[in-house]
């Protein structure tokens, strides 16, 4: 094996003051995290990039899968590494380039020569490796500035180091850096890409669901715990709160007018959630409302349902579009999942005509006929908590192992 | 039939013990429907989805391409037809091989019928068409390129990754490849970019059962349903889906990928050896299959004998042989594969084939070689 070890450039955190020490901790930890499965990775840092070793191709190709998907990250590159003899260095200069081989591309040869007793200069080693690789491949052709592909070469004095290859990765910046936020997950498109919007900024999330059985079928569930785990790809465990919604949906079809339902129900969960949010220690609840794209979603909507609380309510999707919405969701491959037809507590009891512009004192008038406050307690005790990425899944799956 | 030794892999396999087991079980607790809501229905879906990502893997492409169908006609017939038809903007022009199966052949001569034009690429005398016959012929308005990757009657192998890199080169056509013959017995998948576009395989040739094949694309391509109602298989093909097929097919593919090589040295060691065995007749024997072709087939012809007369002679001492195909066997007129290599007319009636699978042995194969013998001599006066 060629490969040596893996270089990561750090995203937006290379900016970052006194507190850069914190985010790269993070994430490094995140890494570590995310690739549990390949054991204890060797992670160097430094100031400006961070290494890891390579210890065989199957760790490697596991790395160059994952790392695109951590954010934090701006590019990473695979580094390889060989004896310190000038043929060598030419047979690895052509297995890197062979990546390349593709399509037309510029390119140059730049050399740091750290250990001083190699027998050649750098302009000697850049003349005899770009004179070399030049030959070989069609498509290559010389350019000193800005080129496409800059192959470098560094003569350290344990060996020498190549690499080619600039991975884009994920940007952002690590997950957990930015403080935990409570995301309200609906199990329809919209939740999971704000979820993931928070994320790539390092938000920390746990996950909120209303479950209303029997109105809401087991499926609309797993599916929700589907999406949460799906959420966990992007480096960090995810934790589901499930809330028995079925009690306080009912009361509110019977007390409040159905034109004002939905705000109530809005007002309601957003109630329950703020309650939860304070006890796990969440700064700011999390959702996926776009401004106008259904009735709850009007700006008067809005106002009505946020009356309930002060707490920061961040909608990053506020200003998209649908179809930006489903291509972000197709993106981060939640998209499948979430249009998979079952009911959810947002689509059971809809009223017929909700009202679009509804008046906050009229909606507080109606409320205050019933006890909600009790019942939101109740459900907040009563909720049940999962923790992705999870278990119980493999199990799941050993029971078919069998027949398969 | 108990000390039957059967030689007819090719025409059908025995289902494997264990694939026989996951059937039952399934049926038994996982006989629910896959569409419905409740938590059984639940359940089976989650074991059809288990069983066809498994398949998706071991041809590397995504679940959702994978369609499950009633086997490797239906396999062939729906590819051909749904490509054709949904890519007439594009042209009418489409491209196979003399030697293909039946459920290729009629259904591109049905598409004949309705307009389309229909090449036949030659085969050499090894059965295996050309590369630059192939160049020449793909057109612009090329839509489909059918191909058969091992064939059925004498086991010839095309180029199908080779062809694939041309055909997607060359034109916008779609690679379909029948790969009955191949799956489980050679590395059979889409590699990337780089492989055919589209794929069938038939459960009961890999030790699985009739009834059950499936139907794969490399990615999502423009593609018509062709059985209609209520939208199981993505749309594609209506009808409850028969998960405990589903599963069985892919416990036997999982299975025939997993066992490949161990059976491909002991295909290949075998042929050899009745290779060996059949030169020693001379003039008497030609020997259709090629060592370049796939191990698992071996046809050969003796000298204006039938078929079924070698066929019953071996049958009478407890060997199952066929004669070309099992499809064109009750028919008497010679089979298009063997018209395709011009054989010498005294060799065109004989045709033999032995076909190896996972249940055979090699004192299958000593008695085999024995029982040759025998008839060979028997049937000596007949050879002219």
């Amino acid at each position: 094996m060629i490969w040596k070890e893996i270089l990561i450039r750090y995203g937006e955190l290379s900016t970052k003051g006194r507190n850069k020490m914190d985010f790269i901790r993070r994430l490094r930890e995140n890494i570590r995290h995310a690739f549990a499965d390949l054991g204890h990775l060797h992670i160097r840092t430094e100031r400006d990039r961070m290494f890891i070793a390579i210890e065989n191709e199957a760790q490697m190709q596991t790395l160059v899968a994952g790392l695109p998907k951590i954010f934090g990250i701006q590019s990473f590159s695979p580094v390889a590494a060989c004896e310190k003899d000038i043929e060598s260095m030419k047979k690895l200069a052509i297995t890197i380039m062979e990546t390349f081989k593709e399509e037309q591309h510029t390119f140059k040869v730049e050399v740091k020569r750290t250990d001083k007793t190699f027998p050649l200069e750098s302009h000697a080693i850049q003349r005899e490796i770009g004179g070399y690789v030049l030959p070989h491949f069609k498509n290559l052709s010389v350019k000193v500035k800005k080129p496409d592909i800059e192959l470098r070469v560094e003569v350290r004095h344990d060996a020498t180091y190549m690499m080619a290859q600039v991975i884009s990765g994920a940007g952002g910046m690590p997950v957990g850096s930015n403080g935990k936020s409570l995301l309200m997950l609906s199990g329809g498109i919209d939740s999971p890409v704000a979820g993931y919007l928070m994320m790539k900024r390092g938000v920390r999330l746990e996950a909120i669901h209303f479950f209303s059985p029997p109105y809401t079928s087991q499926n609309s569930l797993e599916k929700v715990k589907v999406l949460a785990n799906e959420l966990t790809k992007f480096g960090a465990n995810i934790r589901l709160h499930v809330i028995p919604f079925t009690e306080i949906q009912v009361l509110i079809k019977e007390k409040v007018p159905s034109n004002v339902s939905m705000t109530t129900t809005r007002r309601m969960m957003l109630k329950v959630a703020d309650q939860v949010r304070e006890e796990i220690g969440a700064l700011a609840i999390v959702t996926g409302e776009s401004l106008g794209q259904v009735a709850s979603q009007t700006l008067e909507s809005l106002t009505a349902i946020n009356a309930v609380t002060n707490t920061p309510i961040l909608r990053p999707l506020i200003s998209t579009d649908k179809l930006e919405i489903i291509n972000l969701a197709e993106k981060i491959g939640t998209y499948e999942t979430s249009i998979q037809p079952f009911e959810d507590c947002c689509t059971i009891f809809t009223p017929a005509s909700p009202k679009t512009k509804p008046k906050l004192e009229k909606v507080e008038h109606y409320e205050s006929f019933s006890d909600f406050d009790e019942l939101i307690e109740r459900a907040v005790k009563n909720r049940e908590v999962y923790i992705f990425p999870k278990k119980e899944e493999e199990q799941k799956q050993d029971k078919f192992a069998d027949l398969l | 039939m108990n000390n039957t030794i059967y030689l007819d892999n090719s025409a059908t396999t025995k289902p494997l013990k264990e694939v026989l087991q996951a059937f039952m079980i399934v049926n038994e607790q996982y006989y629910a429907n896959p569409a419905s809501i409740h938590a059984m229905g639940v359940e089976a879906n989650d074991l059809l989805i288990r069983a066809r990502e498994q398949v998706a893997d071991i041809l590397q492409t995504e679940a959702k391409n994978v369609l499950f169908t009633s086997g490797g006609t239906e396999s062939n017939n729906a590819a051909i037809f749904g490509i054709a038809r949904s890519n007439t903007h594009i042209g009418k022009h489409i491209l196979t091989t003399e030697i293909e199966h039946p459920s290729v052949l009629e259904t591109v001569k049905q598409l004949a019928k309705e307009g389309f034009e229909v090449e036949y690429l030659n085969v050499d005398q090894h059965g295996v068409i050309s590369l630059d016959e192939l160049r020449a012929k793909i057109r612009k308005d090329t839509i489909l390129v059918s191909m058969m990757h091992v064939n059925n009657e004498m086991g010839a192998i095309q180029p199908i990754y080779e062809a694939a890199k041309l055909i997607h080169e060359m034109s916008r056509a779609a690679l379909h490849v029948d790969a009955v013959q191949s799956f489980g017995k050679l590395a059979v998948s889409f590699r990337g970019e780089d492989g055919p576009d589209c794929i069938s395989i038939s459960g009961h040739k890999i030790h699985g059962f009739k009834g059950s094949g499936v139907l794969a694309f490399r990615k999502a391509i423009r593609w018509q349903p062709y059985a209609l109602g209520g939208g199981q298989e993505f749309g594609l093909r209506s009808g409850t889906v028969a998960v405990p097929q589903a599963v069985a097919l892919s416990k036997a593919a999982r299975i025939a990928v997993e066992t490949l090589n161990e059976h491909a040295k002991k295909y290949r060691q075998w042929h050899d050896e009745i290779l060996a065995q059949l030169h020693e007749y001379g003039e008497a024997v030609q020997i259709l299959s090629t060592p370049r072709g796939a191990s698992h087939i071996l046809s050969f012809s003796v000298r204006d004998l039938k078929g079924e007369v070698i066929i019953n002679a071996m049958q009478k001492r407890g060997v199952i042989v066929s004669t070309s195909s099992a499809c064109s066997s009750k028919q008497t007129k010679t089979s298009h594969v063997v018209e395709a290599l011009h054989l010498d007319e005294h060799y065109k009636k004989g045709v033999i084939r032995v076909s190896f699978g996972a249940h055979n042995t090699a004192e299958d194969i000593e008695k085999f070689k024995q029982v040759l013998a025998e008839v060979m001599l028997e049937l000596k006066g007949e050879i002219k």
